[in-house]
């Protein structure tokens, strides 16, 4: 059973309040605290390293996953390799996420390893939040991995969010896509105090018809550090775009990094990258509205998130 | 009542001073529909922004209903009841036109109230309230948008700087409409800095701003003849809106 704590980072985490629908996985303090089995999705242990198998039949449609992750006792460190075996011509959404509340002196750690292996056709749409509470002086530390492989035709969209109180991130995501898959990913990231947050994607078109848009949305205040490295690769007629938007506050620090690699003379490849403070017209603008310049600012910065 | 007096608005440019707004003195009585016209680079605007608060004045001083207003900040004009249209309307990243009308009342209003507001200025509400307020809506779209939040916001001066400025010539059809309809609706005073007869015809008094002084201020009847030439310039402009 989960206790008051571990409730609320699942709450925050995974926008559940009850127990989910359909199928579930819920782990905490590195142990399985409960799990659901429907008749199309299965849930498996791994026997050799820590984490799950779950497989989805061939065809199941309109049909949700919740694995979320809750860490509440300090000084816990995990690896945790998660795989999903996704069938053709599925209509699935994944919830995962991560929450650690870390009241003590020692460093939580969750690293949280993700395969994706979508079948053709299939439409996969994955939430994964982060998020981390808790007035220890122990770091709370979260380094995701996700790998998809896309089969033909199929679809992938993926949608990552941290907003508060993690500590440090490593964000690593490789995608690799057959003819006609598509890949869209949209992350939002904050961080703040002395918070350092890194992402990486690597997404290969390596079918023709292939595409990828991989768009990031941060805002990093006070002294935080974050970098975004995006490198798309065309091996074939693709279409990829790449965006990194990021608002810098404070002391704050931001680098970018595009990198597009084209092995294909129809390979078509963007990225777009802007860092830059608020806009004085913004602020000026909400607050003609009667907003304080605080209020106009976390108006902006939440719909910049959004 | 918004009362302007002897308001003057010094700029430093290339090393040196330059007036925008010499000695202006104004009175904006309850329920007026004024209109301020004057040639380009007179100072309209930055009248409306010294009134808003977006620009301080550097001489002068501005009273809202007999309180001296001068030194307070944007926020709080706006929260003692002072609206503000932009000539160009701000884009964001993310805020949608709903957000916007909800900051603008200042609570949660519900989407038919919120739609409401965009109905007013000719929206089709439904194919925008989810949209983002960003550069995919066209000027036209932005400019009705920016209208509606100061609708929503329902204050006791509303201004509005240049709203013809930058929209194609069928938007502007509507946009009169718009404020045929602000006219009859706006509790309040209203303030538009335009060029346009049209918006001028509508007018209770006009002022004339050039070279940063009130060149004429007074009645439509006493100031338009002499901006159009004729009194039955006025007749005729009048007569087509019937």
């Amino acid at each position: 059973m989960l206790d008051a704590i571990q409730r609320h980072l699942i709450e925050e985490i995974a926008d559940l309040h009850t127990v989910p629908e359909g199928a579930y996985n819920i782990r905490a303090n590195g142990k399985l605290d409960s799990r659901r089995t429907t008749a199309n999705i299965d849930i498996t242990s791994k026997t050799d390293v820590s984490g799950i198998d779950i497989r989805i039949k061939d065809g199941t449609k309109n049909e949700s996953v919740h694995i979320p992750v809750v860490l509440s006792e300090s000084g816990l460190k995990e690896t945790v390799y998660n795989d999903f075996y996704i069938g053709d011509d599925c209509d699935v959404v994944i919830v995962a996420g991560c929450g650690i509340d870390n009241c003590g002196v020692h460093d939580s750690e969750h690293d949280g390893v993700h395969r994706f292996f979508i079948g053709k056709n299939s439409r996969v749409k994955y939430v994964e939040k982060h998020y981390g509470q808790g007035d220890g002086t122990g770091k709370r530390i979260l380094n995701p991995v996700t790998e998809a492989y896309l089969e033909e035709g199929a679809h992938a969209e993926f949608e990552m969010v941290q907003i508060k109180g993690v500590d440090s991130t490593v964000r690593t995501n490789i995608a690799q896509l057959k003819s006609g898959a598509s890949f869209i990913v949209h992350e939002a990231l904050m961080t703040h105090g002395q918070q350092t947050a890194k992402s990486i994607y690597t997404v290969e078109m390596n079918g023709e018809d292939s595409s990828a848009d991989v768009v990031s949305r941060s805002v990093a205040r006070d002294d935080a550090q974050q970098e975004f490295e995006a490198c798309l690769i065309g091996n074939t007629l693709c279409k990829g775009h790449a965006e990194c938007d990021a608002i810098i506050m404070d002391k704050a620090k931001v680098i970018s990094v595009p990198k597009l690699e084209a092995n294909s003379v129809d390979a078509a490849l963007i990225h777009e990258a802007a860092i830059g403070k608020i806009a004085g017209d913004q602020l000026t603008k909400l607050m003609t509205l009667g907003l304080t310049e605080e209020q106009a600012e976390e108006q902006i910065i939440s719909g910049f998130l959004r | 009542m918004l009362e302007l007096q002897h308001v003057s608005y010094t700029v430093e440019e290339d090393g040196d001073n330059k007036d925008i707004l010499k000695d202006v003195s104004l009175t904006i009585e309850d329920g007026t529909f004024l209109v301020v016209t004057g040639p380009n680079g007179g100072g309209k605007s930055s009248l409306a922004k010294i009134i808003m608060g977006v620009n301080r004045v550097t001489g002068g001083k501005i009273f809202l209903d007999g309180e001296d207003i001068t030194d307070l900040s944007i926020t709080e004009r706006a929260q003692k009841g002072i609206s503000f249209a932009f000539q160009t309307p701000v884009v964001f990243k993310g805020i949608r036109v709903l957000d916007l009308l909800r900051m603008a009342r200042g609570k949660q209003i519900s989407i038919m109230q919120a739609c409401d507001y965009l109905s007013q200025v000719g929206l089709c509400a439904k194919d925008y309230i989810e949209r983002e307020v960003n550069g995919s809506l066209s000027g036209g779209e932005l400019k009705r948008i920016e209208i509606a939040t100061v609708l929503a916001r329902g204050t006791k001066l509303s201004l509005f700087d240049e709203p013809e400025a930058g929209i194609d010539i069928w938007s502007f059809q509507n946009l009169i409409k718009v404020f045929e309809t602000v006219r009859n609706t706006v509790q309040g005073s209203v303030m538009v800095i335009s060029h346009q007869e049209r918006i001028l015809s509508i007018a209770d008094k006009i002022a004339v701003i050039e070279d940063g002084r009130v060149k004429q201020f007074g009645s439509r009847d006493e100031v338009l003849p002499g901006l159009l030439g004729t009194a039955s310039a006025v007749n005729a402009a009048c007569s087509r809106l019937e």
